[in-house]
């Protein structure tokens, strides 16, 4: 079977701080594997590991059959990637934004002429091409962000808590849009603090300390810890974890969190 | 090993125009303050030495006092405004600075000048700034020794011991490529040199630490984009605008100055562009280095300030102890005087110059290529 992310053992260390211990998982492709975990728990950099723009320490992990230490430009070319900064060019239009990422992922011509009028229909972009970005609302920026992370087809969309900050609405219009774009085919990783949004995906992780310490669908993981909702599991886990985390006093002091 | 990709590099390239065209306020600094810093600086920065305000004792009053005032305010070094009477007015004059020199002819001076002696006249000058003082009184003792062989050639033929007086021997000294000795033919094509790297790097220095702190630089780099292109197409734009800022400051020089180039204009501009290049480079290495804005600015100030004392822009590096001139030669501005200076005053070409050249392409590609390896497509 050709998986989409295959993740053995991925450790990452920044000097003597381990951000990542040995965190292994596998997703089928078409599927959407979400995130959760608190903050700094390690999730983004697990995600900047797959994306190739991170060194793992140790272990190994093959996104869409190529090696993130050994093929990291074949990665880069065939996955979007999407952040909660929307890193999108302020001083520039919707239009030149998409124009110029299309650019950077080689498309020229009638070619990204019509992946740029694909990606302004899917998300709804309509009469906002000619808008600067530093005119758009929080939502607005976060779909134009999106746009750009799709104009060359990826096969694997990777999403750094999408919606943060982002209102209900916008919210649930974004993960329509997720679904949709699985159902197509293409696979999906996103993070997020959203059990309302975790609950929709395949496949969850729960990363905690730099460490995966649950992984399964959302159904699975409820009955095996007899919960009814993923908020209980969620409180539950932090609570079991930093019980006999050496890390737990430095926690309720207040501390990393 | 990847290939360099046209189409990316162009979409970098239209993304910085767009982003140059829509900062106005950068893109009229860039343009206009070289212009302004030049018509400011060419004035400062003048060494020659005209009009020094002037005190006179003149103790005789006589015809022959007044003969000598007259021809020391003709030399145009010294304006001799000030009537005294005394040392201690004299002193108060040099003390407050309202004079720089001050005569000092003695009241026996019509006397002796008649009577065939020796007159003394005291010149005092201000050294606290050596240059003008060292100025001052060549031109003194130039005009005392003009002053005493037309004396003495006169006294001669009135004793009638010679006809026709000729000097036993004549040193005779010709200045060439600047004859007059105007310090803003020597002094202005620097300043061109100087003020184009001075906006010139800042240009670039930001521009990658920019998107660093924007965070788009986290977007690009999970994109299949390589250094290089990302390198060449923030670099392009901005050659492209010091063309234009460049052209206008050398108009400026030219026109408005009237420092015109000796040698051949399109050598000239050809070399400047060279030079132009190998300053955005400078500016591309600081933003790839740098984290921040402002850690930008300051690095851009560290190489900045030694190459105004270390190129020879003021002091002659020959003179410069062996480590100084070794340092001058690690700054881009050394070379690039030797051909601004070489053209617009000797009119040199490229047979003189090829050297100079080759060193600052040398810089070029050294400085881009560090400047790309430096950018690092992750985030460790």
């Amino acid at each position: 079977m050709n998986l989409a992310i295959d993740c053995q053992g991925l450790v990452k260390r920044f000097g003597n701080y381990t951000a990542v211990q040995g965190v292994t998982f596998q997703i089928p492709p078409g599927k959407i594997m979400g995130f959760v975990g608190p903050n700094g728990s390690g999730k983004t950099t697990i995600i900047r590991m797959l994306c190739g723009v991170l060194v793992p320490t140790e272990g190994q992990a093959t996104v869409l059959g190529f090696d993130v230490l050994t093929q990291p430009e074949e990665i880069k070319q065939r996955i979007g990637y999407m952040s909660q900064k929307f890193s999108l060019y302020d001083d520039l239009t919707v239009g030149e934004n998409l124009d110029f990422y299309a650019g950077v992922y080689n498309l020229q011509g009638k070619m990204a002429r019509a992946e740029k009028t694909r990606v302004i229909e899917l998300i709804g972009l309509g009469d906002r091409t000619s808008q600067l970005v530093a005119a758009l609302s929080g939502g607005w920026k976060q779909r134009v962000a999106l746009g750009c992370a799709l104009l060359h087809n990826p096969q694997l969309l990777i999403l750094d808590e999408p919606t943060a900050g982002v209102d209900p609405v916008t919210r649930r219009v974004f993960w329509d849009l997720i679904h949709k774009l699985a159902k197509e085919g293409m696979t999906v990783l996103v993070s997020t603090h959203y059990m309302d949004e975790a609950d929709t995906c395949d496949y969850l992780g729960f990363v905690f300390y730099g460490r995966l310490i649950a992984f399964g669908s959302p159904e699975d993981m409820k009955k095996s810890e007899a919960k009814d909702n993923l908020d209980d599991l969620f409180i539950y886990y932090v609570e079991h974890e930093a019980s006999d985390d050496p890390r737990n006093l430095a926690l309720k002091k207040g501390g990393r969190g | 090993m990847q290939r360099f990709v046209w189409v990316r590099f162009g979409a970098v390239l239209k993304k910085e125009f767009i982003h140059i065209l829509r900062d106005r306020a950068s893109l009229i600094m860039a343009i206009a303050l070289p212009i302004v810093m030049l018509i400011i600086f060419g004035y400062a920065i003048n060494t020659n030495v005209e009009h020094l305000p002037t005190v006179v004792w003149d103790q005789a009053q006589t015809a022959d006092s007044r003969e000598l005032i007259t021809s020391i305010r003709n030399t145009q070094y010294m304006d001799p405004d000030n009537y005294v009477q005394g040392y201690q007015e004299i002193e108060g004059y040099l003390d407050s600075g309202k004079a720089r020199a001050a005569v000092i002819i003695p009241p026996d001076f019509g006397k002796k000048i008649q009577g065939m002696e020796q007159a003394n006249v005291q010149v005092l000058v201000d050294g606290s700034d050596p240059t003008v003082a060292r100025a001052v009184m060549s031109a003194v003792q130039m005009l005392g020794l003009n002053k005493s062989l037309e004396l003495q050639s006169e006294r001669l033929v009135a004793r009638g011991t010679a006809t026709g007086l000729e000097l036993p021997l004549n040193l005779v000294t010709r200045v060439w490529y600047n004859p007059d000795m105007r310090s803003r033919v020597f002094n202005i094509p620097a300043l061109i040199g100087l003020i184009l790297q001075s906006v010139i790097a800042m240009l670039t220095s930001f521009s990658i630490v920019r998107e660093k702190e924007r965070g788009t630089m986290e977007q690009l780099v999970v994109t299949p984009i390589l250094p290089l292109e990302l390198m060449l197409g923030k670099l392009l734009p901005y050659v492209v605008i010091g063309f234009v800022s460049m052209s206008l400051i050398m108009l400026t020089g030219i026109f408005w100055f009237g420092v015109v180039p000796v040698g051949s204009i399109p050598l000239l501009f050809l070399l400047a562009t060279l030079f132009l290049v190998t300053i955005l480079a400078i500016g591309l290495l600081i933003s790839s280095i740098a984290k921040t804005q402002l850690q930008a600015m300051q690095m851009t100030f560290i190489i900045l300030l030694p190459s105004i004392l270390l190129s020879g822009f003021i002091f002659p590096r020959e003179t410069m102890p062996k480590l100084l001139q070794i340092l001058g030669g690690l700054l881009p501005l050394t070379y690039f005087l030797k051909i601004v200076r070489g053209i617009f005053l000797k009119g040199v070409g490229i047979e003189y110059l090829w050297q100079d050249s080759l060193t600052l392409c040398a810089f070029a590609i050294i400085l881009l290529a560090i400047a790309s390896k430096k950018f690092k497509k992750t985030l460790d």
